[in-house]
């Protein structure tokens, strides 16, 4: 009456993984450098969005946004604003957007035509940390109101970031902002993590983050010419 | 919720897996958790005899191991283990040069199965 073993090596995340990588290739093919931004609600995600796909276009760029929330698609119209394509993804319960959403979400959408593709996620700094959405950045934003320390109360979304975005810095002394506590407990959890601060009412340090932009989809694009 | 979603998907990986080799019931599925993977062991616990009711893992025990977070440092070149999340420095030099090799698991190393004799 001994039960049998089955030898499974699997990821419980595999087939998220797997459409992820699917949706990895199918960027790089298209020539599409896609940015992943996760925060907590209210960090200033939609805010520096709108602005930042605003100076992409300013610069030749075409750009594109799925925006995902819980409900309503307020965001999406706030986005559409910037006169570049944009959809809304409504997960109605879920807390975090997965690959099959954005595939979903990009029928009909010519790759071929994107320079940049930014997915805003849902407001969650726990859940999306673990959903790859075949993203080439991963951007993690801080807001001046939320306490120097989140990035150690939310380690894994922290640590698996490419960059930080210190946001709504127009306010920081208001806030009492200890800029040099947060930069330390960036780097208890992510060694090395890069870091910019801006504001998006008053778009300073927003320059440097669209130059960060350019530069970081250059070197992707060719890095990806490389390899093939 | 995260940990739910996370405990269907589970469900259906076995499930799948336990069909596909004939077998009539789970009793016990055995995973890897990392210490960086997001995913709270005891929410996922409690999650997960929701999940299982009405499948073939119904009634089937959940084996967690925890795996903690193994760093390998560019400036002294050791592997070590840490005990905790932060700070994230290698355990053997202390600097903050470090790559997490280990820790963002969150895999399912083995099934159990009962084949139809067995089952109750």
């Amino acid at each position: 009456m001994q039960p049998r073993v089955l030898e499974i090596r699997k990821g419980i995340l595999d087939k998220n993984d797997q459409l992820a990588a699917g949706l990895r290739t199918r960027f790089h093919q298209a020539g599409v450098y896609t940015v992943n931004l996760v925060s907590s609600p209210g960090a200033g995600k939609t805010e520096m969005l709108e602005q930042t796909l605003s100076m992409l276009r300013e610069r030749g760029m075409h750009t594109a946004a799925l925006v995902g929330d819980v409900a309503t698609d307020n965001d999406a119209r706030r986005l559409a604003r910037s006169g570049v394509p944009v959809r809304q993804i409504v997960t109605g319960g879920n807390c975090h957007l997965e690959a099959d959403m954005i595939e979903r979400h990009l029928e009909d959408w010519n790759l071929n035509t994107l320079d940049f593709l930014f997915i805003e996620n849902v407001g969650n700094l726990v859940c999306p940390a673990s959903y790859d959405l075949g993203e080439d950045l991963r951007v993690v934003l801080l807001s001046v109101t939320e306490g120097e320390d989140k990035p150690l109360k939310y380690p894994a979304m922290f640590n698996s970031a490419d960059l930080a975005l210190f946001t709504k810095m127009d306010i920081a002394d208001a806030a009492g902002f200890d800029r040099q506590a947060a930069l330390d407990a960036l780097q208890a959890v992510h060694p090395g993590l890069p870091c910019l601060e801006l504001s998006a009412r008053t778009q300073a340090g927003m320059a440097a983050w669209i130059n960060f932009l350019l530069e970081a989809r250059k070197a992707a694009i060719s890095a990806r010419d490389e390899e093939s | 919720m995260h940990e739910l979603s996370i405990a269907v998907e589970l469900v259906q990986t076995v499930e799948e897996a336990a069909r596909q080799a004939n077998a009539a019931s789970v009793s016990r599925v055995s995973i890897a958790l990392g210490a960086l993977s997001g995913v709270d062991a005891d929410a996922l616990q409690f999650a997960y005899d929701v999940a299982t009711a009405g499948t073939l893992l119904e009634g089937s025990i959940l084996d967690i191991t925890a795996v903690p977070i193994q760093v390998t440092c560019s400036a002294c070149g050791s592997i070590t283990t840490l005990p905790a999340y932060v700070p994230l420095i290698c355990g053997q030099c202390g600097e903050a040069a470090v790559r997490v090799t280990q820790g963002k698991e969150l895999l399912i190393s083995s099934v159990e199965v009962l084949d139809a004799a067995e089952s109750a």
